[in-house]
């Protein structure tokens, strides 16, 4: 059964056009006799009819108008194998018009060769590409110089490209591991070393496959389980999704975001015996049921709590664009990312960069197609992901207009000047609250005004101003944060704790939300009334925030509003 | 994990986004291998539940032993089967002796597209793999048909990270293709893992066995002496020969499959 544990890389196959991806391919199945018998004689038929000479390139043209033009219009898999391994293989288009279909091809690739025509020399192709490959995090590549048999197998025009390319590629943090030099069409150094090229001491293309290493370690980082479906299909309520890090296990603790709620894996559930197991890694389709049964949904992500994904509705990304119409500022988009689906909108363009030249433009309003691009973007609501750099797989996105998708991007930082608030943590769980905000009727613009208090970030044990100019809250309450779920308690006007709203039990304190309005809790009976209301609204099930609020929440509890003459530009400092 | 669970994981990640997405899904299930394959992995990506129906297009020129075993399996699975005739074709007299390209446009694509419009299908979950033959090799794993079931091969959007085409305007439809990325290898050593029930037909009799199911008509044997999945599996390690070899339709002309699936053929 050594087919089953044999393992399997995909490698594309990229480059301009016209730079012999296609006869390099055809060439390898050929050399490791992959073709089934029929392609050949049917690829030789078919060059007859046309009158051509028979070339290795037929055999992947497998469309009418590709032969008619010579190029490959998509993306073709094709598999081979060696002693070490099996290969798909991916052949992507050179043409610039096609570079959906390349993206499409490469982004399902572990590693990457990428052509260049030994003659012609690095062309436009060549760099954006070597630029795709390093935006789709595509780190091992060769690069293989074709066609050297029509510079005389020149050692010295070699080396001129490879030090070009190189120079190009390490400046986009790609560090091509190989550069070998070959004649696809003559066979030489595909299998065996070439005796044309005797000052070229690395190994022929099929032995410098076998080098590249497969991804590993995915199972041990953090995990992330975004949620793809909840399934009740009968008495379980079944959690669905791949896990794309990571390794979840029955009985662990889980913190399912943005929602913030704390739960258990009650069981990974399975239809056929032998898939039973009680611990689950990335890569695995998965399905899972949980002690507390909230209401969850598509998109939401399961991570260990002290491991969570960020979660944020403003980020920096570096993207490709493919779309027919440019991408612009005030235009809704929806961005897709792991099982999540947003609206959003550039919030800014930081630059615009020629893929070709590394030219940047700094002041560019739109982004047009085959332009790659650092931009910010503001989701219409928070999700969850990763950057990049930390987890592959939940750290980029696509972004559809219209009816396609016409982008793709990876998350490269957070937008650290943050909208300044004020803050009550406990390690990683933190609320956002306006409860020490102050309220004025100011006469000069006849109606009232909420001035912001000075932003300022509290922990556990910092002393709390319950008293403002326009606000006193008691020594002992606790504050709610309806989003992150969470609540925080203030004892002797300090922080004691922040705690999942679900581990908080009725304790008879005053009760305010991140606004300071006070809830009108004042039994157990009506806390548990209180919380149904909130699930049902969470559920949008008939009960709105209006409704919710209006019968709960009472503004002016803790406030009183006082009156300014002029508008002038106050900041209020905390009196503590 | 090894290959198979790879292969697996993937597929069923593609199912559940097909189930999540379309409200109206239904599976093809031509009765084959690559098939039944996929209605196992149905069972396991949905815990023993199948929440679409799956759709046989009967030609009524299939092999007799492929409408029983579609019948018991039916049965055994427990899943909704629609099965499609296009009856005005074949009350006109339509078969293999009208040109086989012909037949194969009116039984089979034609069919399917009636079924498509019947029952409003949004999604439709097919069992082609890239390695199969050319045009196949180029398809998305989302792939969008117009209302005709036309394919615009030329002008595939992007598919990039899972991210599937989930977008397009009514009346379109969208072909799933969740074994995609298994080859001919793959299926037979994860029958052969997961013990999967197959149609006999596969299994030679008198040194003869089918590699592929189609038609009668035009479905042909080969020289084979494997009456296990084991014995198929150590068979095609050494064979040259293309799995669709025995079908007729394919021999037609040079870019007969490309013909077919641009207007809509599985």
């Amino acid at each position: 059964m050594d087919d089953i544990t044999r393992e399997v890389l995909n490698i594309v196959v990229v480059g301009h056009v016209d730079h012999g991806k296609s006869t390099v391919i055809g060439r390898l199945l050929y050399d490791t006799k992959s073709l089934p018998e029929g392609a050949i004689e049917r690829v030789k038929k078919i060059a007859k009819e046309k009158g051509k000479p028979f070339e290795y390139a037929y055999l992947l043209d497998a469309f009418e108008e590709e032969q008619k033009q010579g190029i490959t219009i998509d993306t073709t898999q094709l598999q081979f194998r060696t002693d070490k391994r099996d290969y798909v293989i991916i052949d992507a288009p050179g043409h610039k018009e096609f570079l959906k279909n390349m993206i499409s091809g490469a982004a399902s690739a572990e590693a990457a060769l990428l052509i260049i025509d030994a003659n012609e020399g690095i062309q436009e192709q060549s760099k954006r590409h070597g630029y795709i490959l390093s935006l789709l995090g595509i780190q091992k590549a060769y690069v293989v110089v074709n066609k050297m048999d029509l510079i005389e197998y020149s050692e010295e025009k070699f080396q001129e490209i490879k030090q070009e390319m190189n120079e190009f590629l390490n400046s986009l943090h790609v560090f091509p591991l190989k550069y070998i030099p070959i004649s696809a069409f003559h066979g030489e150094n595909i299998t065996m070393l070439s005796d044309k090229m005797p000052w070229y001491k690395g190994q022929p293309v099929l032995q410098a496959i076998d080098f590249f290493e497969k991804d590993k370690g995915l199972e041990g980082k953090p995990l992330r389980f975004p949620i793809q479906d909840v399934y009740k299909f009968d008495n379980r309520r079944i959690i669905a999704g791949r896990i794309e890090a990571g390794t979840l296990k029955t009985g662990d603790q889980i913190l399912i975001s943005p929602s913030n709620r704390v739960t258990k894996v009650k069981s990974i559930e399975y239809w056929a015996a032998q898939d039973k197991k009680g611990s689950a890694s990335a890569g695995m389709s998965v399905g899972i049921t949980v002690e507390d049964e909230f209401f969850n949904q598509r998109g939401e992500f399961i991570s260990h709590s002290h491991d969570a994904p960020v979660t944020a509705d403003i980020f920096k990304v570096s993207l490709f664009w493919m779309g027919k119409k440019d991408l612009v500022k005030n235009k809704e988009y929806k961005l897709k990312l792991a099982t999540q689906e947003v609206e959003c909108e550039i919030y800014t363009i930081n630059k615009v960069i020629n893929a070709t030249t590394l030219a940047t433009l700094e002041d560019a309003t739109s982004v047009q197609t085959n332009d790659v691009a650092e931009i910010t973007i503001k989701t219409k609501r928070e999700i969850c992901f990763d950057e990049f750099k930390n987890n592959q797989n939940t750290g980029r996105f696509v972004m559809v207009d219209g009816y396609d998708v016409c982008g793709g991007g990876i998350v490269t930082g957070l937008v650290t000047e943050r909208q300044a608030v004020s803050t009550l943590s406990k390690q990683d769980a933190e609320m956002v609250v306006h409860c020490f905000d102050e309220y004025y009727y100011v006469f000069a613009e006849g109606g009232i005004k909420k001035i912001q208090a000075t932003p300022r970030s509290f922990t556990i044990g910092d002393t709390i101003p319950t008293t403002g100019m326009t606000y006193a809250y008691p020594e002992d309450f606790n504050v709610l944060d309806r989003n992150k779920n969470l609540v925080a308690k203030i004892r002797k006007s300090k922080l004691e704790d922040v705690i999942s709203f679900n581990e908080y039990q009725y304790d008879a304190k005053p009760m305010i939300d991140t606004q300071g309005s006070y809830i009108r809790i004042n039994s157990a009976e009506k806390f548990k009334k209180f919380t149904r209301d909130l699930e049902k609204l969470r559920q949008g099930e008939q009960l709105t925030l209006t409704t919710v609020a209006n019968q709960w929440f009472e503004f002016m509890e803790f406030r009183q509003i006082r009156y300014l003459t002029v508008d002038k530009p106050l900041t209020i400092e905390y009196h503590i | 994990m090894d290959h198979l669970d790879r292969l697996e994981a993937q597929s069923i990640f593609i199912l559940r986004e097909a189930y999540k997405k379309f409200g109206k899904l239904g599976m093809l299930w031509s009765i084959g291998k690559d098939s039944t394959v996929m209605l196992w992995l149905a069972k396991k990506a949905f815990f023993g539940h199948c929440p679409f129906p799956f759709i046989h297009v009967d030609t009524t020129h299939k092999i007799p032993e492929m409408i029983e075993f579609r019948d018991r399996k039916a049965k055994e699975y427990n899943i909704e089967l629609i099965v499609h005739k296009n009856e005005e074709a074949l009350q006109a007299g339509m078969g293999p002796d009208k040109g086989r390209l012909l037949c194969c446009k009116a039984l089979k694509t034609d069919g399917l597209q009636q079924v498509v419009t019947k029952y409003e299908f949004e999604g439709l979950i097919l069992g082609i793999r890239r390695d199969e033959e050319g045009s196949r090799s180029k398809e998305r794993v989302f792939s969008e048909r117009n209302k005709d079931s036309e394919w615009d091969y030329t002008n595939q959007a992007p598919e990039l990270w899972d991210q599937f085409k989930t977008d397009f305007p009514k009346g379109n439809h969208i072909r799933v293709h969740p074994i995609l990325h298994w080859n001919e290898m793959d299926i037979w050593t994860y029958i052969e893992r997961e013990k999967i029930e197959l149609i006999d037909l596969y299994f030679a009799k008198n040194g003869k066995r089918y590699r592929s199911l189609g038609c009668a008509p035009c479905t042909g044997q080969i020289q084979s002496k494997a009456v296990t999945v084991a014995q198929i599996i150590e068979e095609l390690k050494t064979t040259k020969v293309g799995e669709r070899a025995g079908r007729a339709q394919d021999q037609e002309d040079s870019y007969a499959m490309q013909k077919l699936r641009k207007d809509g053929y599985m």
